[in-house]
């Protein structure tokens, strides 16, 4: 072998696959990577810090700006967080709601990993079938919300619009042809011999790695730890949902790629059972003070968004701001597991591996 | 009438002639670049559900590429303070020219051909394999780590398809019995090669597309990885012939395929020949073209160390078997 100079190489900040701010210092022995040093806080802003001089309903529109691809989970875990402290009971209607919005923003945020991910693999029209089915759900959202991207539907005690008429007979209908339309994805992209060769046995890690690095989410289940917390600490009203958790076993980006897509069709699976079961009748707001004010105490709950385990804790002193707010966010947790990932691949597969990943900058930095 | 031309003694009335046919030449390959590159954006679009150019020129944007043209050529020219000046600035036509060179032996109909070569397709060939050093010029002048990976990568690619690319034609060759374009477009008259020659034309169309380094073999300027390759420091006109070396090389490359495997300029039946060469050699042209432009819109892109072992391990043994298979079939049954 000839032995040549090392290079560094600057991946980003802005560069077109790093998925938003994202730098990647690597040191290349020819187009193989020897060392990956992830420089992240290009889009910090300090949620957290912010977050202790403003009123618990100030903060929903904050949790938006962080995982921007499924805002509605982000809404969820700080309100349940303040929920939880204060012992409100949420309205059955607007736990529908909530849960209805919260897995669209799956399916939603799912498809927009899709699209990019085959983009950042060479295949360019795989994004824009995404996006016509992401479009339909935003739009969706849009009417139950107002808002496209950052919804800040969800309120400490409930949601803060009843679905207009006739909105559950569209979800209803957009699920069959949600089916439809990942069936199309199956025949143009899974069995594709390129697209296999680009993810099998890449960026493999092991179930015990996966633990050690607290990975959550897809990124964890891929190694075959059935571990999601709608099933294993249901909230909400998950437990009244008939649903699988998908799992695979060998840990590379093929198998989280298998993931994601078959965590679409569960989605939609529950989806179809809540547009089912959706009270005709009800409240969409619990009964809560005008201020609210988390009594003194600590509270952390966790949830599972599309990309992990979200976590939210919040210590109060009893005043109307939170004393101190924390975020835990997993897509910040799952790209620690990235510079051991990347070392000795070649510079080809250092995208396929991000990508697989699945994560949004805004929700790294914070 | 070329060919009586250019056995005739040299004088003004020739020089005047062949300059006049090279500019004519010269304008349709750029009418074909301007109208392939809204093609492409077109067909493109419309596979992916969107309308691709619609605004310039119409309600099919036909003016689109003309206008970005103009932009490219009213653009700032930038050259890298760090750069290598002189080799910065010949890169792009060292890429360029070669490309515009093989299609003097191409014969677009039975009397539109520049130069009847006896060796026509070594010629292309070894011409086509000219622009490799430019791109890697290109890339190492650039003096930027994403430039050179993108040449090196360019370089390795082109040069490894070059094999299999040349292996595979051998069939042709050894069925013909010729090295001359129209004699091989002659050879096809009862039956097209692509009939006789079904692994050879597979092994050709896959190698080519990596010669051409379109999808999914356009790893040399895979945006997600190298940002652009061997051209991300280049800007406005130089940027512009790269692009244009690779219209080329698409255009004379469908072309070439037209000719080895689908008969060049001669009708598919004997009873349409009452209809011109030229607008046959236009039809399969335009059916192969968008063969290419239809690659691009689905594939995915092949994974960078894969791309050698399928050049060498695959492509290599089943050109060579198809020489092989060739000539019994041939030694056996003409």
């Amino acid at each position: 072998m000839i032995k040549t100079e090392e290079m560094m190489l600057n991946v980003g900040p802005q560069h077109p696959s790093t998925h938003g701010v994202f730098r990647l210092v690597v040191k290349l022995d020819g187009e193989i990577i020897t060392e990956a040093q992830p420089v992240i806080g290009y889009l910090h802003r300090g949620t957290e810090k912010l977050a202790e001089n403003l009123q618990y309903t100030q903060i929903i529109p904050y949790t938006d700006r962080m995982d921007y691809l499924s805002a509605m989970t982000n809404n969820y875990v700080i309100c349940h967080a303040v929920e939880t402290m204060m012992g409100i009971e949420i309205p059955e209607r607007a736990d529908f709601l909530r849960v209805i919005a919260m897995e669209l923003g799956r399916v939603a945020s799912h498809l927009v990993w899709w699209g990019t991910y085959l983009l950042d693999l060479g295949a360019t029209s795989p994004f824009i079938y995404a996006f016509r089915e992401r479009e339909m759900i935003i739009n969706m959202l849009n009417e139950l919300s107002g808002g496209r991207l950052t919804f800040n539907y969800m309120r400490v005690g409930g949601v803060k619009w009843d679905a207009p008429e006739g909105w559950i007979q569209k979800v209803k209908e957009f699920i069959p042809y949600m089916r439809e339309q990942l069936a199309g994805y199956h025949s143009l992209v899974t069995g594709n011999e390129i697209f296999l060769n680009r993810v099998k046995g890449i960026g493999q890690y092991t179930k015990e790695d996966a633990l050690q690095y607290s990975l959550s989410g897809v990124n964890l289940r891929c190694t075959g730890v059935k571990w999601d917390l709608r099933k294993d600490e249901p909230y909400s009203i998950y437990n009244r949902f008939d649903f699988d958790v998908p799992v695979q076993e060998s840990g590379d980006a093929w198998a989280r790629y298998q993931c994601r897509m078959a965590e679409i069709e569960e989605s939609l699976k529950i989806l179809e059972q809540a547009a089912e079961q959706f009270p005709e009748e009800g409240e969409i707001l619990a009964k809560v003070p005008k201020i609210i004010k988390a009594p003194k105490g600590e509270a952390f709950v966790r949830i599972e968004s599309p990309r992990g385990e979200i976590g939210c804790y919040i210590y109060s002193d009893g005043k109307k701001e939170p004393y101190r707010l924390k975020f835990r966010r997993p897509s910040f947790y799952n790209l620690q597991i990235l510079p051991k990932l990347l070392k000795g691949e070649n510079i080809a597969n250092m995208i396929a591996i991000l990508g697989a990943i699945d994560i949004v900058l805004g929700e790294v930095d914070g | 009438m070329i060919q009586e031309m250019l056995q005739s003694s040299p004088g003004w009335f020739n020089f005047i002639f062949f300059f006049i046919f090279g500019l004519v030449l010269l304008l349709v390959v750029l009418g074909f670049v301007t109208y392939s590159i809204l093609a492409e954006r077109k067909v493109m679009g419309y596979i992916q559900l969107r309308h691709g150019p619609n605004q310039l020129g119409g309600r099919f944007g036909l003016l689109q590429t003309v206008a970005d043209v103009l932009k490219l050529l009213l653009k700032e020219d930038i050259i890298p303070k760090m750069a290598d000046r002189p080799m910065f600035i010949l890169a792009p036509v060292i890429a360029f020219a070669p490309s515009f060179m093989v299609l003097a032996t191409i014969p677009f109909t039975d009397r539109f051909q520049f130069a009847d070569l006896g060796v026509g397709l070594l010629y292309y060939v070894a011409v086509s394999g000219l622009t490799v050093f430019g791109i890697l010029l290109g890339g190492w002048a650039s003096n930027n780590k994403y430039s050179l990976l993108g040449g090196a990568r360019a370089t390795a690619q082109m040069i490894s398809y070059e094999i299999p690319l040349v292996m595979s034609v051998l069939g042709v060759i050894l069925l013909s019995g010729s090295l001359n374009l129209n004699d091989i477009v002659h050879a096809q008259k009862h039956g097209w090669f692509i009939l006789l020659q079904p692994i050879g034309f597979i092994v050709f169309l896959i190698a080519s597309t990596a010669e051409l380094s379109r999808t999914p073999f356009d790893l040399p300027e895979s945006e997600s990885e190298l940002v652009a390759g061997y051209h991300t420091e280049y800007t406005g006109f130089r940027w512009a012939f790269f692009m244009l070396a690779e219209y080329v090389y698409l255009f004379a490359m469908t072309a070439l395929i037209t000719i080895l495997f689908f008969g060049g300029w001669m009708a598919p039946f004997g009873f349409l020949d009452f209809i011109p060469g030229a607008v046959w050699f236009s039809l399969k042209f335009c059916v192969i073209l968008f063969l290419y432009l239809w690659f691009r819109s689905t594939f995915p892109r092949m994974r960078a160390d894969k791309l050698m072992e399928f050049a060498w391990k695959i492509l290599m043994p089943v050109a060579l078997a198809n020489i092989m298979l060739t000539a019994i079939i041939k030694s056996l049954f003409f």
